[in-house]
Formats: structure tokens, sequence, C-alpha cells
């Protein structure tokens, strides 16, 4: 029971530090139709930024400074760089947000040097929320729970309770009809682009003190937002809020049983040679890439993803 | 004239930009991973034989010349540590030290013996000074290969020896990176245990990706349903360091026996909740008594706020090495493994010994616990947390000796 639900609580924390990331993409994705594969780079880049700002002026307002000035470099990059792809095709924005990421990185690199930087929890954060059974659980993973709960809340009210909201989700579908009406679509795209990588931002704040701070921290989730948006269906925010979740729970229970693969295989009633490499392999071992068997599986029987509204 | 006198200034200076001295170099290429999740390890490491260097050529240099570490970032990866030896192979560098993953030191042996093979007038010697996989001083033994950190199986050897007589551990979980440190560690806890301990009982055992977990806390909670009280990990670096951090934040009461708890945040994650909790086994910590290495130990430390000196066995390494010159009044590979092996040397902690069947150092070891600074048997903090480590155990050099497989092809 204590490990059902120190499991369930440990997997919503990650799932939800996951759909952080993941809805700034797939909101991108589905306003301007451009994989931003430098997405999980602005991740890294809210880390940085909010470290830099908290050595300065605290923890509490790097919290703000730092997805805001993630945002603006995100607009400005959107202006300046993307728009121009823009004329050229999908591919030529693909490669251009390609290209962003590996730029980003060795930026990253030459400021702040290979190592991990010392990127701390606050010590108002430090230590234990409530006790479960004999597992503690810690401030800091009920505040990043707090953070995207408020993130989640706030987005959805913006999208929907708006006017800004409703001419985002207009312009989601019929750019042209917007335009026509007098509206500016590109400054919206700019806008749009802007919030997107702020929201990742935002997640880099609260996982880089809660992980590490590292050049290699954007590699690390790079492929797993693509999962996360694959999985919840491109395009779709509620979908990328299910797949987040789901990942992060399959992912830590994986983790936590103890099953190898030759009680897999019996419960299909296969028979595995016991000695064999394939059959001593455990769930455990499998967890790290379980989602993109997921991704597979999902792009095999449904391409459109679990939510998703289109077909690409 | 005048011309001509200027010029031969410049090519006098260039000369001295170059060499640095009078003295020729012996330089010594340090492979280990200077980017990527282990960053923060090899830049430690390579600090440590900076100072251990600089302090080798203020007292005469070895053979006459002096030592200089060559940095090459390796990214933890063999695919890179083999670029990175062509490298080093081009640019006649005649000696190479690694540490840190077994997996690497397998790929480099095999690299370096093919390499003398082939180029018997440009022997490169490999200096490993912490990578632990038995096998490379067991089956996968080379001529040009020393060790000169205890392997795994004489840490786990050490490890059961003391728990034989701690009857509180009761139930053990193992948890290791997946690779062949992790998996030897593995191996060695289960079947020692199995001999010397038959009662107590393993309850769990994982491997997981190296360097790619960044939330322990499945794992531990994992850890409490088997309802494990103590936990035997060969992790190194924001491995071992995460995975003590999401132990403290759940509130995980069991004790840590492990390799490499005294460094590089480890004791920072633990703080407060690491004391009495975590044990290591190390050839050396701030205070062993008696404790010759202090001042030196004291000065890094002084130079690196952000660092502990941690590898004694640097150390030891860097000052045999150059012993071995000297011996052998020439700085040739080939002479100077002759040399190393079977050398008896007084280190800081006592007699060390190179085995000369397997190229094993011989060493000293000591078990110690995460406790309270006193002033007395913890007169030392660490990483200035207020906590340091309290020897538990002292294990002689002798005892310390396994039998090894190694059957070596010598020159």
């Amino acid at each position: 029971m204590e490990f059902v639900l120190v499991s369930l609580l440990n997997g919503i924390t990650y799932g939800m530090l996951l759909f952080m990331l993941s809805s700034g993409l797939t909101l991108i994705f589905s306003m301007m139709g451009v994989l931003n594969f430098a997405h999980a780079s602005f991740y890294m880049l809210g880390a940085y930024f909010a470290y830099q700002v908290s050595v300065i002026l605290g923890f509490w307002p790097a919290l703000l400074v730092a997805p805001l000035l993630v945002g603006l470099c995100g607009v400005l990059i959107e202006r300046y760089g993307l728009r121009n792809a823009h004329k050229y095709g999908h591919v030529a924005e693909l490669l251009f947000t390609f290209g962003l990421s590996f730029l980003i990185e060795e930026i990253v690199r030459l400021v702040w040097g290979k190592a991990a930087v010392d990127y701390r929890i606050p010590e108002a954060l430090n230590g234990t929320l409530f006790t479960l059974f004999s597992s503690n659980f810690p401030i800091y993973k009920g505040f990043m729970m707090l953070v995207s709960v408020g993130m989640l809340l706030a987005l959805y009210a913006l999208l929907t309770r708006t006017r800004t909201g409703l001419i985002v989700q207009a312009a989601l579908s019929r750019p042209d009809m917007v335009e026509a009406l007098g509206h500016n679509v590109p400054r919206i795209f700019m806008l749009v682009f802007g919030g997107g990588v702020a929201l990742a931002a935002l997640a880099g704040v609260i996982g880089g003190n809660a992980f590490i701070t590292e050049p290699g921290m954007a590699a690390a989730v790079g492929t797993i937002v693509f999962v996360v948006v694959v999985v919840g269906g491109l395009g779709s925010l509620a979908g990328a809020f299910v797949a987040s979740l789901l990942i992060g729970i399959v992912q830590t229970f994986a983790v936590g049983l103890n099953v190898s693969i030759t009680d897999i295989a019996a419960l299909f009633g296969v028979e595995l040679q016991a000695s064999g490499a394939m059959a001593r392999l455990t769930l455990t071992q499998l967890a790290p890439i379980l989602p993109y068997l997921f991704m597979v599986a999902i792009l095999v029987f449904r391409p459109r993803g679990l939510m998703g509204a289109r077909e690409s | 004239m005048s011309f001509r006198i200027s010029n031969m200034q410049l090519l006098a200076a260039l000369a001295l930009l170059f060499t640095g001295s009078a003295l020729a170099q012996v330089k010594i290429a340090y492979i280990d991973p200077l980017s990527g999740p282990f960053a923060n390890v090899g830049d430690a490491g390579l600090k440590q034989f900076k100072e251990i260097v600089e302090q080798v050529n203020q007292t005469g240099g070895a053979a006459g010349q002096k030592l200089e570490m060559v940095p090459f970032d390796n990214k933890g990866s063999p695919q890179e540590s083999l670029i990175n030896f062509k490298s080093v192979t081009d640019q006649g560098i005649r000696y190479i030290t690694q540490g840190n993953g077994s997996g690497v030191a397998h790929a480099l042996v095999d690299a370096v013996s093919k390499w003398n093979a082939r180029n018997p007038d440009k022997t490169v010697l490999f200096l490993n000074y912490a990578a632990v996989d038995p096998t490379l001083t067991n089956e996968k033994c080379s001529f040009w290969h020393f060790r000169f950190d205890a392997n795994s199986d004489m840490k786990m050897e050490a490890i059961t020896n003391f728990m034989e007589n701690d009857k509180k551990v009761k139930k053990v979980f193992i948890l290791g990176q997946d690779y062949a440190h992790g998996h030897a560690v593995a191996k060695a806890a289960k079947a020692m245990l199995a001999a010397k301990r038959p009662d107590v009982k393993i309850v769990g055992e994982d491997l997981h990706p190296i360097g790619r977990v960044k939330d322990f806390s499945p794992y531990v909670a994992k850890i409490k349903a088997a309802d494990a009280d103590t936990i035997i990990t060969g992790n190194w670096g924001n491995d071992l360091s995460l995975l003590v951090k999401a132990a403290k934040d759940a509130g995980l009461k069991a004790k840590f026996y492990t390799y490499y708890a005294g460094g590089l945040g480890t004791p920072t994650a633990m703080g407060a909740a690491g004391e009495g909790q975590v044990l290591q086994l190390t050839e050396w910590h701030m205070n062993v008594q008696p404790n010759k290495t202090e001042a030196f130990a004291l000065a890094f430390n002084k130079k690196y706020p952000d660092l502990d000196f941690y590898y004694l066995r640097v150390n030891t390494m860097v000052t045999m090495l150059a012993k071995a010159m000297n011996d052998a009044k020439s700085t040739d590979p080939t002479r100077v493994a002759r040399q190393l092996e079977d050398m008896h040397y007084q280190a800081d902690t006592g007699d060390v010994w190179m085995r000369k069947s397997d190229h094993q150092l011989i060493q000293p070891l000591y078990i110690s616990i995460f406790a309270k600074q006193d002033g007395k048997a913890v007169k030392h903090d660490i990483e200035h947390t207020g906590y340091g480590f309290k020897t538990l155990a002292s294990i002689s050099a002798r005892d310390t000796q396994l039998p090894t497989s190694c059957v070596m092809e010598r020159l």
C-alpha cells in the first residue's frame, strides 16, 4: 500500500513536470505547425537563468524572472529567426530549431562551463511536507506539483476565458480567416512561441534544482517531450496532459516492480530459457525505454495519438 | 647583423615558450570525462593530479625531467577514449591515466596492448587510478596496465568481512550502475555474503542506466517496499549523490555501504541525514590516524574551496611513477614498467606493494562512517558540512589480498 501510494505520488510529480515541459511544445506545434526541436534547450536555459538570477536576487525572483527572460529570448528568436525560415516551409523551420538546439547547448557550455552548476533548492522548501506511513514526501515535490497545477489552470483559463485565448484558438485552425478579420497573426505566433518556451523555462527553473543543472540536461529530456506530444496527440493540450501523467506513472511503477521478462512472457504462455540474457532482464531495467515502446505502439495503432485532433 | 641576433633571440624565446623550462617534460595524458554527467568527477581528479605533479616537480622531478598532465575529454565514453588515445599516440605521449569507468579502461587496455605490439619502440603505459572491475587484473590483465586502486572484489571482501560481525545487517538491497563495475559489485556482494553470512537475505537487486537517472525516488520507494536495512552500492559521482538525496528526502532509514561516499557532492547531499547511516571503503580519508597527508590535503582544500582532497592513491601513483623513473634512470615506459612491478613503496598510509603477478597495488584500506565533527576522531569535516568520516576498521595491506587468475604475457 505504502509502495503504491508513494510511487503514485512520485509518478504524478514526474508526470506534471513532463507536462510543463511538453505543453509549450504542443502549443507551438498546434499553432504554428513548427516542431520545435530546441524546446528542451529552453528548459535548460530556464534552469541556468534561474541559477544566475538566484545567485544575485534569490530563488523567488528567479522563479518569475527566468521564464520571462527565456520567453523574451523566444520572442526575439521567432521574430528575427524563425519567421524568416517560415517562408521556406516546414523543413527549413525544422532545421532552424535543430541547429538552434546545438547552438544553445554550446553557448551554455561556454558561459557556465561543462560541469554542473550549484543550483540548489531554497532553504524554505527543504524538508518534509507530510509523512505517508513511513515515507516522507518532500516539500519541494509538493511545490513542483503546485506550480504545475497552477500553470495548467492559468493556461486553461487563458485559452478558454480570455479574448486573446479565443484569437489564439481561432488562429490555430483558421489563420487566414483571423487575419482577414484584422488580427496580426504573425504577432500572435510570436507571442505563442515566446509563451511556449517560457513554459519550458518554468519547468527548468523548478526541475533544475530538483535534479541537476548541467549542459546535458536538455538532451536528457529532449526525446521524452516528443514522446509525450506524439502519445498525447499532436496539437492536443489535454492529450499532452494525459500522456505526461501516464508516462510518469508507468515509468515510476516499472522501476519499482520486481518483474522480469520471464514473468511477463509466462503471462502469455511463452517459456523463456532461463539462461538467456533476455530472460534475465527485469522491468526495472526496461523502465527507461518503456515510453519509447509506448510511442511506437501509438504510432502503429493510433497515429493521431490518444486525443489528437488531426492526423499530422 | 643586429637583425640576425634578434632572430636568434626570437628563436630562443620560442624554444623557451614551448618547453616551459630547460628540463624536458614527461607528459601524462589524463583521459577522463571533462564534460557530460560526470564532468565534476573528471575535473576533480585532474586538479588532484596537477597538485601532486607540481609537488614532484618541485622536489626534483622524475629521472631529471618534469612531469606534465595533458587533459583529454573522453565524455565518459569508450569510443571517445579511443579517439583520445589516437591523439595521445600522435602527440608522442607515452603515459596515460584514466579512472572513471571500467568500460573505458577495458577499451584502453585493448588499444594500448595493440599499439605496443605494433610499435615496440613507442610503447605506452596505462596507469589506472580508479577503474575497479576485477577482470582488469585477472582474465584481462596486461603487462601495460597498472592499477593503483583496490579492485571491486578486494573492496567487497573488506566490506563483507566487516558485515560478518555486524548482526544488525539482515536484509540487503544491491543497487548499481548498469555496466561492468555495477555488475562486478553485485556479483561479488552476492557470492561473498552467501559464504560469510548465509543468514542475510538479499531482498532486491537493481541496475540502473549510468548517469541517466536524475530522480532516484522510484528506486528508493522500491528499497523501502523491500524493507531493506542495508544497501550496498558501487555508485559514484552524481549517481551516488542523487541516490542519497532521494533516500534522504523519502526518510529512508537504512545503512548505505558505499565505495565512493566521501566526495563530489555526496556529503553535501547527505547532510545531517547521513550521520551514522553511510559507510565508505577507501584507501584514505581525512581522519585516518596517523594522517601523513593532512598538510597536503589542507593546502589542496584551501586552493580549491569547492573540492576536498580525496584520492590518496593519485599521490601514491604519481610518486611511485617518479620513483620508478628515477630507479630506471629513464622515462621509457617499458623500463619504467619493469621497475614498477614488484615495487615496495612507503606510502602515506603504510607499506604498499605493486604485485608483480597482476599489477594490482596492495595497500591498506579503511572502513569509515559519516559522523559529526568532534575535533577528535572526526577532526576534519568534509565539504563544510560539519560532518566527516570516522574510521571503523582498518584493513592491513596483507589482508586485502585476493588470489588472481592473471596469466600475464611478459616482454
